[in-house]
């Protein structure tokens, strides 16, 4: 059985190496890691003074994808629920918050939570399958409700403007512009997985693992299955619709084409790069997999410049190699992800995985 | 009404895809309860293969299919070898998981080697329409239906009364007494994959003669997840009672609601199957309950 991190630290490999006992002397002091933390928060507030444009986008988007991607792994981590329709959610989200803004004015803050309320509702819609169903089973029903949605998106012209979209007007949050955006998102992002870290120290939260783990043993021990397993898939959602508020603000449009089954695997490989049931692993999957597609276009310019090969075409194809590539790498040779990677150079390990039998 | 029975044998022929895709799609799962999300790329780089050998090279179009069909089995049976035997035991989401990932990795590589533009497949197949009454059929797909029709009750001829096909239903009911009785487990996994290879180029073959294809006739190929959802995902036969009628109602819906509706319409058909009958119309009662 699965224990949590914290509960289950080991002796440290050897094979850890010099890096990783200098990592741990300064991570075993609360001291140090305080340290740690105002650093990377001081950081996180010193970098638009120093970053260009351009890093400013990329550090925005990568905010967004760790709210989002922490959702998914909320369902799919934690909870072991399959979900291939994440980016659905986001799209109600999306749509529910710009909505609200174009008809009521309403500030962002409140579109936001509108938009995560939203998600979460027809999450719960979408997870009631999982009241009959189970495994495979509601990896379809959440297919199926990628490929709903995104009808509704594209059909329903007079409220979401059909294939064009709705356009959004500028913000200008804190009278900073971009740089008050960049502020808002990442401390939102903060906030979220915070939240989520400590969602996983409550009775909810370890509710999702013992149900992920074995749920007949976990209805014995009196939780709700059904309910849990359903409360797991809205919170998903519900994260997806904050991301969701948060990319129709960020681009200003928001239309069908960013809600595709592509995107959803994006999320799901950001997940299983990152490592399930991981906090860490939600933002480093996010990072890792927004970063990717921009340092592959760099090398694709290094290796094709002079114009032989003709980026653009080229880029989508490689990329989606790319992302099947990593999901089946890492759930072959290191299936808890990045996060894996870094807790071995922390000197803990721990195995996920260890039931032996299919759900 | 002459126009309806006409758009009734279209979907039922273009239904006859849906059966093929769907046939490989419960033999995998029967054998190994993999659920392989990669069928239809598996099906669209079998149609690539055709068009290499019968288009690229410019073998004919025998040449070409021949090559599918062997290229897709030993495609099949190297990802189940290479990907999937290694992870036996594993939770069943990891493994589903590995098949959207080569799923992704087949949709990439083809878009990296054909282009993203849809290609036509070399004509095989008669254009010539049949006429049934007042009733017209257009070639190609009347043709196509046969040539499905027949490997479909080859396929099913096959799993009925060979040792084979024996092997397989002995595993799918109980693996460990399977193997206890002397059932090589790993080569009834290659044997079936290959089976869903070559089902999976058939399908694809067919449908590219029909509507060309793209790195994206994959994903418009998950459509065939309705039908099993539909018919229960152990049923041959009600793969091919649900693959028709699935084919016939996009059909009428596209032709009397509109294409927008046909995209979506596999997948209410399936929300609706699993909220009324999870196990499908023919599945056998195996969906464990909580």
């Amino acid at each position: 059985m699965r224990a949590e991190t914290d509960q289950n630290q080991q002796p440290g490999s050897p094979e850890a190496g010099a890096a990783g006992a200098v990592a741990k002397s300064i991570l075993a002091s609360a001291a140090g890691r305080a340290a740690l933390w105002i650093l990377l928060a001081a950081a996180l507030a010193a970098f638009p003074k120093i970053s260009s444009v351009y890093l400013l986008y990329m550090a925005s988007l990568v905010a967004i994808n760790v709210i989002a991607t922490t959702g998914l792994n909320i369902t799919v981590g934690y909870a072991g629920l399959l979900s291939i329709g994440h980016s659905a959610f986001i799209g109600v989200g999306a749509y529910a918050s710009a909505l609200l803004w174009l008809h009521a004015g309403t500030p962002l803050l409140v579109n936001v939570v509108a938009g995560a309320f939203a998600a979460f509702l027809v999450g719960l819609v979408f997870g009631v399958p999982s009241l009959r169903i189970k495994g495979v089973y509601l990896a379809i029903a959440t297919l199926a409700a990628q490929y709903s949605l995104y009808f509704i998106f594209q059909q329903w012209v007079v409220v979401t403007g059909g294939d064009r979209g709705l356009s959004l007007p500028r913000t200008n949050l804190f009278g900073l512009g971009d740089v008050g955006f960049y502020y808002f998102v990442v401390g939102l992002a903060a906030v979220l997985c915070l939240a989520a870290r400590n969602l996983f120290r409550t009775r909810i939260g370890r509710a999702f693992i013992a149900v992920r783990e074995r749920d007949y043993a976990a209805e014995v021990l009196g939780i709700n299955v059904v309910r849990y397993k359903l409360l797991a898939f809205g919170l998903g959602a519900a994260y997806a619709g904050v991301a969701g508020a948060m990319i129709g603000v960020f681009l200003r449009i928001v239309n069908p084409d960013q809600f595709t089954i592509i995107a959803s695997i994006f999320f799901l490989a950001a997940v299983v790069v990152g490592g399930r049931a991981s906090i860490l692993g939600s933002i480093l999957g996010a990072g890792f997999m927004t970063l990717m597609p921009e340092l592959l276009r760099a090398v694709l310019d290094l290796v094709g410049g002079g114009g032989r090969l003709d980026i653009a075409i080229v880029l989508s194809p490689v990329r989606e190699t790319i992302f099947g590539a990593l999901i089946v790498g890492f759930l072959m040779f290191e299936p808890r992800g990045l996060a894996g990677i870094v807790d071995r150079l922390r000197g803990r390990s721990e195995i996920i995985d260890s039931r032996p039998e299919a759900a | 009404m002459a126009q309806f029975l006409e758009y009734s044998v279209i979907g039922i022929a273009s239904g006859g895809v849906y059966v093929l895709a769907a046939l490989g799609f419960v033999i995998i799962y029967k054998a190994g309860s993999v659920f392989n999300f990669a069928m239809g790329e598996m099906m669209m780089i079998g149609a690539y293969m055709f068009y290499a050998v019968g288009v690229n090279l410019d073998f004919g179009w025998l040449a070409g299919l021949l090559f599918a069909v062997i290229g897709s089995a030993v495609l099949a049976m190297a990802i189940e070898r290479a990907l999937l035997r290694p992870m036996i035991g594993k939770p069943v989401v990891v493994l589903v998981m590995i098949t959207l990932g080569v799923g992704s990795m087949l949709r990439g590589a083809a878009g990296l080697i054909w282009g993203p533009s849809i290609v036509q497949l070399p004509e095989f197949l008669p254009r010539k329409p049949i006429f049934l009454g007042d009733i017209l059929i257009p070639g190609k797909l009347a043709w196509g239906l046969l040539g499905v029709g027949a490997l479909a009750l080859a396929f099913v001829a096959y799993y009925r009364f060979s040792r084979a096909g024996i092997a397989i239903r002995a595993i799918s009911s109980d693996q460990v007494t399977a193997a206890g009785l002397g059932i090589n487990i790993g080569q009834v996994f290659s044997l079936t994959w290959a089976m869903g290879g070559v089902l999976a180029a058939a399908a694809g073959i067919v449908a590219g003669a029909v509507n060309g294809v793209t790195p994206q006739l994959g994903v418009v190929a998950l459509d065939v997840l309705a039908v099993v959802m539909l018919a229960g995902m152990t049923s041959i036969e009600g793969v091919m009672v649900a693959g028709i009628f699935i084919g016939w109602l996009e059909t009428m819906v596209g032709a009397y609601l509109g294409a927008a509706w046909q995209s979506f319409l596999p997948y209410l058909v399936v929300l609706l199957a699993m909220t009324v009958k999870p196990t499908g119309l023919f599945g056998e009662h195996r969906i464990e309950r909580i």
